[in-house]
């Protein structure tokens, strides 16, 4: 480099990457559990937390948070086709819907043992999400997404309308499962399944996110040209997103059936495929804590406020609104600045 | 030959690009493709890499078709690439951005990952290590968990090649290398070149505007005007060719001064 020449702004950058100072509060939250140590002390605490829970909380809490944790899984399923992959997905609910009720049809009308239906379940929702994938990802992400939301009715509908699943009333009676002879029926019961499953799919999703394959799906998102001229054929990569994605809803299906113990096609709506894909965005997407705290906002934010009645949904979105409009990529900073 | 193309024609709307052009590289050979600008050059590393498919001719590497292949599957047999105007995945660390190149290399899928699988931890071992060692090649060690976008254009260069050397290609093609780059970037750039194909047995395929650069690191140099292989020989030959003054005539001068 000419020694006359003023410096560069990469120049400057190099030497002030190090020092750096985060200032937003979260940025440094985040900084403050870089630290591998830290971190374990963080995810302990936070599990020592959602286990004493339910024993000083109403069950109206405990009812509440599973259905946060649900969320959390679902949001985390999500997060890999929309944050990983950058493939806008409207109708996210179909994969959810199909994960129930193949559960509820297997175990209420055939008598399938529970534990026996979930594997089909899961290949029930791969086989879905193969589908849907398969012909439309060549698809630029806007038809995509008109696509997905398509899907996404379409299952809806035919759920209203088969006899199979039960119409309209959907399915009642899906009997609950028993594990090691633990009949888990009570509310804390699936409080803990639901703790379980949103530790499990944390943890899937960070090893995804470490992986090759998370990788892959981050340069396909990046510039899919370079991506394939590095040898990563970009139709199998978001195929895998899709189908990966597909699962994680099936799960959090498998188990909001017997939670419930009936589902109706209205579980499933495209108002369901929104308020995920709203805690998804909301989080920050392809941000794991992000994502999880934005599962927690859509389900809990309502909650809070209804101390206001008939305003707290009008509240709750204008609450939305001031977010996204302060925070336009997410609540969570990006890791590097 | 390694790399050999038949009678390759494309046209765009009835507009030729290249006509029928016979074009071979040699299994460890420095060659440099030139031209004036618009001649097809970049065309020829888009047919080649799979990106355009041409409507006629015939193309292998190591006797193997792959004029029907898609750019993933003609890396995966051994062809790497840059790109003219430098295409890293921006908001990606500098090592993030050279592992790309190890996926066609590698093959765990979701389940392996989940299960952190034995077999898939040596994976991202091995991947981890063959991407720093391409860092180290190109001397880039030491910025590896920099945001590419925030390296200084030379280097983002080199990570591109440090990529694509990720791939274990045995033929590299580097579209117009040396863009951008002031006269010490170019001498490195030079023994760069030389050490990918001395010390890792890389063929390289160059198209570059910079004819010292070109005539000083090139072992053989073919010359494309209009969509059509004019000639081919060493520097030497090339460079008192006047078929070659011809077709660099009314260009700019930097060209001219062959």
């Amino acid at each position: 480099m000419d020694k006359h020449s003023p410096p560069t702004p990469t120049d400057v950058d190099e030497h002030d990457a190090g020092r750096a100072k985060p200032r937003h509060p979260l940025q440094k939250l985040y900084a403050a559990f870089e630290s591998p140590g830290r971190r374990r002390a963080l995810h302990l605490t936070i599990l020592a937390i959602l286990i004493v829970t339910p024993w000083i909380s109403s069950q109206y809490t405990t009812v509440i948070l599973t259905n946060a944790l649900l969320y959390v899984v679902l949001c985390l399923g999500l997060n890999v086709v929309v944050g990983y992959a950058g493939l806008l997905d409207l109708g996210y609910a179909a994969f959810f819907a199909v994960g129930a009720y193949t559960v509820g049809i297997l175990t209420q009308q055939f008598g399938v043992n529970f534990w026996a239906a979930i594997p089909f379940a899961l290949m029930a929702a791969a086989l879905a999400g193969v589908i849907i994938g398969g012909p439309t990802l060549r698809l630029r992400s806007d038809y995509l997404a008109i696509v997905t939301l398509g899907f996404g009715e379409i299952v809806r509908f035919t759920a209203r309308n088969l006899e199979i699943t039960g119409g309209a009333s959907g399915l009642s009676h899906i009997p609950e499962p028993s594990l090691f002879g633990w009949h888990i029926d009570s509310s804390i019961d699936f409080y803990y399944v639901f703790v379980v499953l949103a530790v499990l799919a944390y943890i899937a999703s960070q090893r995804l996110f470490d992986s090759r394959l998370g990788r892959a799906w981050l340069y396909v998102r990046h510039d899919e040209d370079a991506a394939e001229a590095m040898g990563i054929n970009r139709v199998a990569t978001k195929l895998a997103a899709y189908v990966t994605g597909a699962i994680f809803g099936a799960i959090g299906g498998i188990f909001f059936s017997v939670n419930l113990g009936a589902i109706s096609p209205e579980s499933f709506s495209f108002q369901q495929s929104v308020l995920i894909l709203l805690a998804v965005v909301l989080g920050g997407m392809g941000k794991i804590p992000g994502v999880i705290l934005g599962a927690f906002i859509v389900v809990l934010g309502p909650e809070l406020l209804r101390d206001f009645g008939t305003l707290r949904l009008l509240i709750f979105a204008v609450l939305l609104l001031l977010i996204m409009l302060f925070r336009p990529s997410g609540i969570w900073p990006e890791k590097r600045s | 030959m390694l790399l050999q193309l038949k009678q390759v024609s494309l046209s765009f709307a009835g507009n030729t690009v290249l006509h029928e052009v016979d074009f071979g590289v040699a299994a460890g050979r420095i060659h440099s493709l030139i031209g004036p600008n618009g001649a097809g050059k970049t065309s020829m590393f888009n047919v080649i890499t799979g990106f355009y498919r041409p409507q006629q001719g015939d193309i292998t590497l190591d006797g193997e078709r792959i004029v029907k292949c898609k750019p993933h599957a003609v890396t995966r047999l051994g062809i790497a690439r840059t790109f003219q105007n430098v295409r890293l995945f921006r908001e990606m660390s500098v090592l993030e951005n050279v592992m790309a190149g190890q996926h066609c290399r590698s093959k765990a899928g979701a389940l392996a990952a989940i299960l952190r699988l034995p077999s898939q931890r040596a994976e991202e071992r091995r991947i981890l290590e063959t991407s720093l060692e391409c860092l180290d090649f190109v001397g880039l060690m030491g910025h590896q968990d920099r945001l590419a976008t925030n390296l200084a254009y030379g280097h983002q260069r080199r990570v591109e090649i440090a990529r694509a050397l990720a791939t274990e290609p045995k033929l590299l093609l580097l579209d117009e290398p040396a863009a951008g780059l002031n006269s010490g970037e170019k001498q490195a750039l030079i023994e760069l070149i030389r050490r990918i194909r001395d010390e890792r047995g890389v063929a390289v395929l160059l198209i570059e505007h910079d004819m010292s650069l070109v005539m000083n690191v090139s072992e053989r140099i073919s010359v494309l005007d209009h969509g059509s292989l004019i000639t081919e020989g060493d520097p030497h030959s090339v460079q008192n060719d006047p078929k070659v003054i011809e077709a660099y005539l009314g260009q700019d001068d930097e060209e001219l001064a062959l």
